[in-house]
């Protein structure tokens, strides 16, 4: 038994030391350095895009601290803050954000970047919807059925947009889209994996222009439908209200992201990320104004 | 076919080249299954070895309900764990959610049932013999228990091995109770899930080849000290 717990001991000591050796002691995983935990909720948009990991370490470098990125679909987000799990929020689900704020969870909505949603889908576009208007598209593939149609199905701001778009189209969501046929997928999944699986499918998809353009190349879907105004996302950061949430305890630094995220230093960041990668703006900076058209 | 023959080039390029942030990932995974399965067996071989050698009223029982807990499903340990040490949770004061540590607990949990059932199964399989013999030799009872574990040595290793295997391949937990942050709380497979998401085959597929490389070290070591004297 000593000889087996010894060799226990030696295999958990090689493990400790393993990430020193391979050069890569994260200082993160160092339970000395007990930096604060800023724990940011965001929409998987924001992730998938890559921008979240460009921002991070600039703010964990300007405040000292550490920030924690939950990458969740704005619905997860907002129950996780409820319970006092996050401290700040970057999403873009407008008509929830608002009632986050009226119910007390959060104490303002910035917005800080916009860009569009679009519809995607096959080259061959089986349902005919190129160009028509977003309601109309929905509309006709829900009467033809022609062509499958991949949701989010995760109540994440992409997936509240789509509902807004079906409630214009006529149609009530609950009842008359959810099980509408085999051609109504729902994914259950971040805006990157369900595109991912759009693509598997031939399948069309709702997604917003920045998670598009950083996944193009590995997909084989076209902009069908990208025109229309109900098609604008905006994404906002919200500090959860301490008052509310008497677990809070790093309101101060929440609020330091707000001014970080608005500042013109990473408004000009936020406007030139992706630019030289994709040769397209992902993000249109916004700083604090409500963005129209 | 392209494509995965690319995946694996890349993937041997990450390990050999040893990508800091691969590295750092699948050190983690290592870390955190290894601490739970060492709290686990450090708890669960006395337990086990209490159960077995007392005899109590429904201790079948017990023996059933561990057995059936084998097949828990990692999804329901990460919410038990989650609603525990979430802020609005009776453990939430610890500040603990979306930490490794809290993965360790989960992973401790996780694995108790079969390193619990199945020492038990390792001692029920050691022949009486033995025990009486060590008692007649003047053994007090710690010291017959320890005679018994050495001899159940084999099964108990290899529950240790089975345990190691459940923790450092599961997702469901890893991913609710860690939530999957980058140089903090991911792991090997919430990485795989996340980059396969993606889209990211050629680093999804070095993980998962990584991740069958630790298994096999881990299982040399284990055959070795079972197979010592």
């Amino acid at each position: 038994m000593k000889k087996i717990l010894g060799i226990l001991l030696v295999v958990v000591l090689v493990v400790g030391l393993l990430p020193l050796v391979a050069g890569c002691s994260s200082d993160t995983v160092d339970p000395l350095a007990a930096k604060v935990r800023l724990k940011v909720g965001t929409t998987t948009s924001l992730y998938d895009t890559g921008l979240w990991s460009y921002l991070e370490p600039k703010f964990e470098e300007m405040y000292d601290c550490e920030v924690d990125i939950l990458s969740l679909g704005s619905g997860a987000a907002f129950e996780y803050a409820k319970k006092g799990d996050i401290d700040v929020l970057t999403i873009h689900s407008k008509a929830d954000e608002l009632k986050f704020i009226a119910d007390g969870y959060g104490i303002e909505r910035v917005p800080f970047a916009f860009n569009y949603f679009l519809i995607v889908g096959p080259e061959s576009d089986p349902a005919g919807i190129k160009d028509m208007s977003p309601a109309d598209a929905l509309k006709k593939l829900m009467e033809t059925g022609a062509g499958t149609f991949v949701s989010r199905g995760d109540n994440s701001g992409t997936h509240s947009k789509e509902k807004a778009i079906w409630a214009e189209a006529g149609y009530d969501y609950a009842t008359q889209v959810v099980g509408a046929g085999d051609w109504y997928v729902e994914a259950g999944g971040g805006m990157g994996a369900t595109l991912t699986m759009a693509n598997e499918k031939n399948a069309y998809t709702l997604t917003d222009m920045g998670t598009y353009v950083s996944y193009k190349s590995k997909l084989n879907l076209v902009p069908i439908v990208n025109s229309g105004s109900i098609l604008l996302n905006v994404y906002s950061v919200i500090v959860v209200n301490p008052d509310t949430i008497k677990t809070l305890k790093h309101a101060d630094l929440a609020q330091k992201m707000v001014e970080f995220l608005t500042s013109p230093e990473i408004q000009e960041l936020i406007g030139k990320y992706g630019v030289d990668a994709y040769g397209i703006q992902l993000f249109t900076p916004c700083a604090g104004n409500e963005p129209t058209q | 076919m392209a494509e995965i023959w690319n995946g694996l080039v890349e993937a041997f390029r990450l390990i050999f080249t040893f990508d800091p942030e691969v590295m750092s990932i699948a050190g983690l995974s290592l870390e955190i299954a290894l601490s739970s399965v060492v709290i686990g067996s450090i708890i669960a071989l006395p337990l086990a070895s209490l159960i077995h050698f007392n005899n109590f009223r429904g201790k079948h029982i017990l023996v059933s309900v561990i057995q059936t807990f084998y097949s828990i499903p990692t999804v329901t340990v990460g919410l038990l764990v989650f609603v525990l040490f979430s802020h609005s949770g009776p453990l939430g004061g610890l500040d603990l959610l979306f930490t490794p540590t809290v993965m360790v607990i989960g992973q401790v949990i996780l694995v108790m049932p079969i390193l619990l059932g199945m020492t038990i199964s390792a001692l029920s399989g050691v022949d009486r013999n033995i025990i009486d013999t060590a008692r007649s030799m003047g053994a007090n009872s710690w010291q017959t228990m320890l005679v018994v574990l050495k001899e159940a040595r084999f099964a108990v290793i290899a529950a240790v091995v089975l345990a190691f295997g459940r923790a450092i391949s599961e997702v469901g937990l890893a991913m609710m109770v860690g939530g999957n942050i980058r140089g903090f709380t991911r792991v090997l497979t919430t990485a795989i899930s996340l980059e396969t998401s993606k889209g990211d085959w050629e680093l999804s597929m070095a993980l998962g080849i990584i991740l069958i490389f630790i298994a096999l070290v881990i299982n040399i070591i284990m055959n070795r000290i079972q197979q010592r004297r």
